[in-house]
């Protein structure tokens, strides 16, 4: 059970008041609040060990050395990877989806070769492999989706082939809140060799995640969708195709030896970590992890699913609105759209009302050709929330749509 | 009426209305009597980019004063164009180019003026500048 009233407590930001009105923030799908325990660890970095890291020999560096590298073995524990070897830090989602597209299509793609990707991505997992395949010469395909929302696993079988080199898709849609069965992507791909990369970018802070027993090859995500802080993300990946890949970005840090002739590269990670990294975010992150993992990640989807599901029930008894999402397996997002009404609209009024929601095409322009749509109003739901935040956003909506018509 | 005199008549009429829902729904008022652009000229011409709903802009010259016309799939957004062709359409070029638009300000209407990722206003205003200055030079 979630004691969702000590819980809120441990989220000071929740007690906003905003346009005069309490704050409900329906907008976790973007970012999640940082709980006291991440802000905190924020704090003591800067006041207590704030230094450069894996360089000097004085005693701050040693501590955050340590904090840094313990939390990476946290991260590692999390997940269930095989070795802190193959857990980098990034910057986030992006900058996780960004190094792949370069240093696994630098090693393994050609000419002719083609990736697979879905009609639900965001640009962040369409864009940087559009680009690498117009370099290579290599062609993008897209698994299409079911008006519900789902992936067409029949089509996936007729796109893939030898040539295909990898798949990306997401593992939860940011815009539909589809749970894709990622399982039987990866089966299907790995009956053919072929890597999976899964974006658990709206996964990590809703589903238990086994990199080992989901046997995905590579998994990204943002530390503030996981109630860390921003600017800071994970890229999981099988070593044995991170030993391989060419580094993405280079510099200090990253190398063995340097010469003017030649360079060689350090060891996993720090092959893939140039520069001074977000040492304290790298720090934090795994308090906000542990946070959740402390209350217990089944539990908290349970009581999510929960939220989600009472939302689509109240909100469905609204005239005129439509889910945009009706699959089976969903977690975090409501999409919706209301008859005649524009989604910006709706937006503006329930903030004035206290309430926070996404609306716009959420970085999904193709998924939002795919419904025929400019965009939709997204509400989206974390641990904090609750029943009588749903009841107020919906009495708010009813109130946007009269002032509307 | 000059540009200055129709942006105190709005900020006057604005300052009557005593909270949020007065003042959209003055704004959603307004809207629905937006100087509608011709639906021939909703096109990739005359849409303006930067916005989180469509909007279209028009401008005709008749050699002294620029009209504009203009429309957009929300209607709070219709609502501000309204207010702000209220403002400038039917002025000199000259006059919209040297305009101060301190109304925009202190309407309190921030979020609109200062989201980054649907920075409407300020494209708005932009391509209403543009087809200020394209009329200048003329």
């Amino acid at each position: 059970m979630i004691d969702i009233e000590n819980i809120r407590k441990d989220f000071k930001i929740l007690e906003q008041i905003v346009h005069n009105k309490p704050l409900v923030y329906f907008d976790n799908a973007a970012t999640t609040h940082k709980p006291t325990g991440v802000v905190d660890k924020t704090v003591e970095f800067y006041e207590k060990y704030n230094s450069n890291i894996h360089r000097a020999a004085h005693y701050l560096s040693n501590i955050a050395t340590q904090e840094y590298e313990k939390s990476r073995a946290y991260i590692k524990e999390f997940l269930n990877a095989a070795s802190t070897d193959e857990i980098l830090f990034t910057s986030g989602t992006t900058a996780g989806l960004n190094l792949l597209a370069f240093s696994f299509t630098e090693r393994y793609i050609k000419s002719g070769d083609n990736v697979i990707i879905s009609e639900m991505e965001h640009h962040a997992n369409i864009v940087p492999w559009q680009l690498a395949c117009e370099r290579k010469g290599a062609n993008l395909r897209v698994i299409p989706i079911t008006d519900s929302g789902e992936l067409i696993i029949e089509e996936l079988l007729k796109l893939i082939d030898g040539r295909t080199k990898i798949i990306s898709i997401a593992y939860i849609s940011n815009v539909l809140g589809t749970i894709n069965d990622v399982r039987k992507v990866i089966e299907i791909a790995h009956k053919m060799d072929i890597p999976v990369v899964l974006d658990a970018a709206q996964a990590v802070a809703h589903l238990e995640i086994d990199v080992q027993e989901l046997d995905c090859d590579f998994l990204v995500f943002s530390g503030h969708k996981i109630y860390g802080p921003t600017g800071i993300g994970i890229l999981y990946g099988k070593a044995k195709y991170l030993n391989e890949m060419p580094p993405y970005q280079s510099g200090g840090e990253m190398i063995k030896q340097v010469s003017f002739e030649k360079t060689t590269f350090n060891e996993l990670p720090y092959k893939f970590e140039p520069g001074t990294p977000n040492i304290c975010g790298a720090i934090a992150l795994s308090e906000g992890m542990k946070y959740i993992k402390n209350i217990g990640i089944p539990a908290i989807a349970a009581y999510e699913n929960e939220l989600l599901r009472y939302a689509e029930e109240k909100i469905l008894e609204i005239d005129g609105v439509h889910i945009i999402g009706t699959a089976p397996e969903k977690a975090g997002a409501l999409s919706f759209g209301i008859q005649a009404i524009h989604h910006y609209d709706i937006g503006v009024l329930l903030d004035q009302m206290g309430v926070a929601i996404r609306t716009g095409h959420h970085c999904a322009q193709p998924l939002m050709k795919r419904f025929g749509i400019e965009g939709t109003a997204r509400a989206s739901f974390a641990l904090y929330n609750t029943k009588a935040e749903i009841d107020y956003f919906i009495s708010s909506l009813q109130r946007a749509i009269k002032l509307l018509k | 009426m000059t540009i200055n005199e129709k942006q105190d008549e709005i900020l006057e009429s604005f300052a009557m209305l005593e909270d949020w829902a007065d003042r959209y729904e003055y704004i959603i008022e307004m809207g629905k009597e937006l100087d509608l652009i011709d639906d021939s000229l909703k096109d990739d011409e005359h849409l303006i980019i930067g916005c989180q709903s469509r909007v279209w802009l028009a401008a005709e010259y008749d050699g002294e004063f620029l009209n504009l016309k203009a429309d957009s799939d929300a209607i709070i957004t219709s609502g501000i164009i309204a207010m702000l062709l209220k403002v400038l359409s039917g002025a000199r070029p000259k006059e919209i180019l040297e305009a101060d638009l301190y109304f925009l300000r202190d309407l309190g209407l921030q979020e609109h003026l200062s989201m980054t990722r649907s920075n409407g206003l300020k494209s708005m205003l932009e391509k209403i500048k543009d087809y200020a200055r394209f009329y200048l030079e003329k």
